[in-house]
């Protein structure tokens, strides 16, 4: 077995211990049409999951109504992987943004962003999160799809150390080490994803 | 939080926890499930090798606490951040209020920060007329509930789906399900609302890296991102303790953490912050970011020879989460804002004496914290150091005077206890128990029968009974322990009879008294010391092959904490350290050293199980030599769950605090009998006298035997 398939699947098995959808894509647009797909299966009315039908204190119920239709955010991504998402998207009669994040604090359905790196051993994803709106589309998301390029995946976080160092040393700088979603257990200790960031997250390894 | 304001009014919180039945089964299965948990996160990890590194990391790191504050100065402040240092709690509590008046800050919204949990923070910024919010689901539930953290990591562990939903009808003003997703999503939905409008997010901090001037969090959650995120002001207040050289030092703490905190490989997020970023709430485009750390005693911990170990806490929780006394009563009432094992030692340093002094008596001294803390703290040695501490600056208790008195004379000592041998008939009825106490004495002890004192003490028996070895293969001198000595003396007498058979010599040194141990819990500190000078002297190391003792507690205490209590004293250093190499306990001498096989027993596979003493598999690390000998004896070996965790005895602790020792006794037993074994063994006496109470008390028919007594029994 080569490396990077022992890395690919280290990283896919320890990704899924915590709820990942970890999946292998062969190209970007392969990428693109997962992520339309995610958006369509969604349920129509996405905030359903995120608290909106409960019954909300004034405030808190007002900032359910900023939200017009499903919206796929993608900061961070080059002119061209920017259009060839963006044109999926208005074939499938979704909004996608590329800024802007704060007007949409309510929610937003996906939020779409390539990983720098991953780490095996614990299914860590390393995102560069220096600019603001990629941090923001990656929290106010109900689905953060992360596309990891194979040959990036390093075993452990000791392996990962010049990158994270190099990362911090381009400063102001902000790294971010995810694994699954957001979770807490402090209610009961029981398992409740989504409490503040994705209900779900995505990985789409991309093969070389 | 501790408002007790004596010892009477803080048993008296225990009485009501221990009958509040929600926590009593929530932390049940959490102690359960934790250890599962933690087993399965480890597992194929060199935890030993891992947890030195992480201690040797924290204690060089904390050495140099003010170059690596100079350090992360330089670099923060050349990224654009703000540093500050506060001395005291009140100093940061007031930093932070100036820099939110004057970026003109209403609202805010915090991440968890225990540090900020000690300065009151929250309490400061409310005075000053700030509204400010906390964002961790737990720590939010007990805001909105005025109350302090029960744990570290889950503060709100103490209450149940039905508290929360009836806080969130409040808050929301409408009635909300029980069912924990769909709270979880009210709290969603009502926190961001929270995070919209405010001006200022404040954060804590697992690590202040000096070397890139970058700040670590460590989030399940994901709060800290969009507090650090939305709001134009970040604040992040952290102990100078979490100054860390390199992100390399920082990457193998994170590799332990989660681990022990909630047996996950690794948080959610981790996020490294280096300097402030763009930020559009801003008007300038840019946030404005402060790192203010508090002091308060911290940088006097790092310079203290003992006590400078407490830094290396990383705040995982696990101390709480296998602690025998906080799964019976809860956090509420073993901490005041840190919890657990180190919360009873960093109460008396943060919060002072008062906050501390009833606290840190309920330590039952099973070293579970310290067998599981992965900066490798020797808590329970801290807790009795700062009780010893208070009781010195407080004055002794008479109680706790008399016997450290008593004590530090082995005649007077041996003296009363043959005084009380003499005169107890009246109380036992003829029977081995002491069976009418006087009230005074036997106050809330119902749960357990006492022992009475021997006919004839083992060292007065010792003469006619010590081996004739012509040409030895070993010397053996025994430290048999008062309670050998003078309650079980069958029980040594059981061991002589087994060394006899294998040829080795026994020596009985009569000069020998009490280990210490006793005093040591009660934080009589001369008098331990005045003791454990007496032993060594009493027992000439060089002249013998090893000290035998067949008391765990004795063992632990003689092996480790000797050379801790006499090791400074140039006189005595030497010989201490080489009465410290020849202890060992009874189960390793007789599987290791002899090597006894079953050739030597008559078999006759006896339904046998295990408790297995604290101080013997922790203290001393012994595990597998015990339990192979019940096989190795010809009886059939049934384990029991939970195995490992404490009786409930803990020596003057069960006396202290009856209440929380019969309820670990009650366990302890329930899960023996389950087993249906007909004998129970273990290899400490101190142990015996509380499980053979308690069988004897309840009327069962499992009997206990000292693991030496079992074997003897089989001897061909």
């Amino acid at each position: 077995m080569s490396d990077t398939k022992r890395l690919v699947d280290l990283f896919t098995e320890k990704a899924k211990l915590v709820s990942a959808f970890v999946e292998q894509v062969k190209s970007m647009d392969e990428a693109y049409a997962y992520t339309l797909d995610v958006c369509d299966k969604k349920d129509a009315c996405q905030l359903l999951m995120s608290g909106c039908e409960s019954e909300l204190s004034k405030s808190a119920d007002a900032l359910c109504d900023t939200k017009p239709a499903k919206i796929i955010a993608a900061p961070g991504l080059d002119a061209a992987a920017s259009a060839a998402l963006g044109g999926l998207c208005l074939e499938r009669g979704v909004h996608f943004i590329t800024q802007d994040m704060r007007k949409h604090l309510g929610g937003i359905d996906i939020g779409f962003t390539k990983a720098q790196a991953g780490i095996a051993e614990t299914g860590t994803l390393v995102l560069n999160s220096k600019s603001e709106e990629l941090r923001l589309a990656t929290m106010i998301c109900e689905v953060h799809v992360c596309v990891v390029r194979a040959a990036d995946i390093r075993e452990t976080s000791y392996d990962m150390e010049p990158v994270l160092r190099a990362m911090s040393k381009d400063a102001p700088a902000y790294v971010a080490f995810v694994t699954g979603a957001s979770r807490t257990a402090d209610i009961e200790r029981v398992l409740a994803i989504g409490v503040h960031g994705p209900l779900e997250l995505h990985i789409l390894i991309l093969e070389d | 939080m501790q408002t007790a304001r004596d010892l009477k009014e803080y048993k008296g919180e225990l009485k009501s926890a221990l009958n509040n039945e929600f926590l009593r089964e929530a932390m049940d299965k959490f102690a359960v499930a934790y250890r599962a948990s933690r087993e399965k996160a480890f597992a194929g990890m060199d935890l030993e090798t891992l947890v030195r590194e992480v201690a040797q990391g924290k204690d060089q790191a904390m050495a140099r606490m003010d170059e690596l504050f100079a350090q992360f100065k330089k670099n923060a402040e050349a990224l654009g951040v703000t540093v500050h240092l506060a001395k005291t709690a009140r100093e940061a509590n007031e930093i932070i209020g100036q820099i939110a008046q004057k970026a003109g800050v209403k609202r805010l919204v915090k991440s968890k920060s225990m540090t900020a949990e000690e300065t009151h923070l929250n309490h400061h910024l409310e005075a000053l007329d700030m509204q400010v919010t906390e964002t961790d689901l737990g720590e939010w539930i007990i805001q909105l509930r005025h109350e302090g953290p029960t744990h570290m990591v889950m503060p709100a562990i103490h209450l149940s789906r039905y508290q929360v939903a009836d806080l969130f009808s409040d808050v929301t003003g409408a009635k909300q399900d029980s069912d924990i997703q769909k709270l979880v999503k009210v709290a969603r939905r009502e926190l961001r609302a929270k995070y919209v409008e405010a001006d200022m997010g404040i954060s804590g901090g697992n690590f202040a890296i000096a070397e890139t001037g970058t700040l670590a969090i460590c989030t399940n959650e994901g709060n800290a991102r969009l507090v650090t995120t939305l709001p134009r002001v970040h604040v992040a207040l952290v102990g100078l303790d979490k100054l860390t050289p390199t992100i390399t030092d920082a990457l193998r703490v994170i590799k332990l953490l989660p681990r022990n905190a909630t047996g996950q490989a690794i948080t959610s997020y981790v996020s490294w912050i280096s300097g402030p970023g763009e930020c559009q709430a801003s008007e300038n485009g840019k946030k404005e970011m402060h790192v203010v750390f508090l002091d308060n005693g911290r940088s006097a911990l790092a310079k203290d020879p003992l006590f400078s170990q407490v830094l290396r806490c990383v705040r995982c929780g696990a101390c709480a989460n296998v602690c025998p006394v906080y799964r019976l009563v809860g956090g509420h009432q073993l901490g005041h804002i840190y919890i657990g094992a180190i919360g009873l030692i960093l109460t008396y340093f943060y919060h002072g004496r008062e906050k501390a002094k009833n606290l840190v008596q309920n330590c039952i001294n099973c070293g579970a914290c310290k067998a599981n803390c992965i900066a490798g703290i020797d808590l329970p040695r801290l807790i009795k150091e700062v009780f010893a501490r208070i009781q010195d600056e407080e004055g002794h208790p008479l109680q706790s005077a008399l016997l450290a008195q008593v004590l530090k004379s082995r005649k007077l000592f041996h003296t009363l206890l043959r005084t009380a041998k003499s005169v107890q008939r009246p109380v036992t009825g003829g029977t081995p128990y002491l069976r009418h106490l006087p009230m005074i004495f036997a106050k809330d002890q119902g749960f357990r029968a006492l022992p009475a004192i021997a006919e004839v003490p083992f060292r007065d028996r010792f003469a006619a009974i010590k081996p004739k070895v012509a040409s030895p293969k070993l010397r053996v001198a025994l430290f048999s322990g008062c309670v050998q000595d003078f309650v079980y003396p069958e029980q040594a007498e059981a061991a002589i009879k087994i060394l006899a058979k294998h040829n080795v010599a026994v020596e009985f040194p009569m000069d020998q008294s009490c280990c210490g141990l006793p005093v040591q819990m009660m934080g009589e500190r001369e008098s331990s010391r005045s003791v454990a000078a007496q032993n060594v002297a009493a027992f000439e190391p060089a002249g013998c092959d090893y000290i035998l003792t067949l008391c765990a507690s004795c063992a632990s205490h003689l092996k480790h904490a000797y050379p801790e209590i006499l090791g400074k004293d140039p006189k005595l250093a030497v010989k201490v350290q080489q009465f410290a190499d020849r202890v060992i306990d009874f189960s390793s001498f007789v599987h290791d050293v002899l090597g006894v096989t079953p050739a030597e027993f008559a078999a006759d596979g006896k339904k046998t199980t295990y408790h297995s003493p604290c101080h013997l598999c922790r203290g001393m690390g012994v595990t597998k030599a015990p339990r192979e000998l019940i096989g190795v004896g010809g009886m059939e070996y049934l384990a029991s769950e939970e195995e490992d965790v404490c009786c409930g005895f803990g020596g003057t602790y069960s006396m202290k605090f009856p209440e929380l020792s019969a309820e670990l006794l009650k366990k302890k037993l329930a899960n023996a009998e389950k087993t249906g074994a007909e004998l129970l063994v273990t290899d400490c006496p101190g142990c015996i006298m509380q499980l053979r109470g308690g069988l004897e008390s309840r009327g069962s028919a499992l009997q206990v035997r000292h693991l030496a007594e079992a074997l003897a029994a089989r001897m061909k």
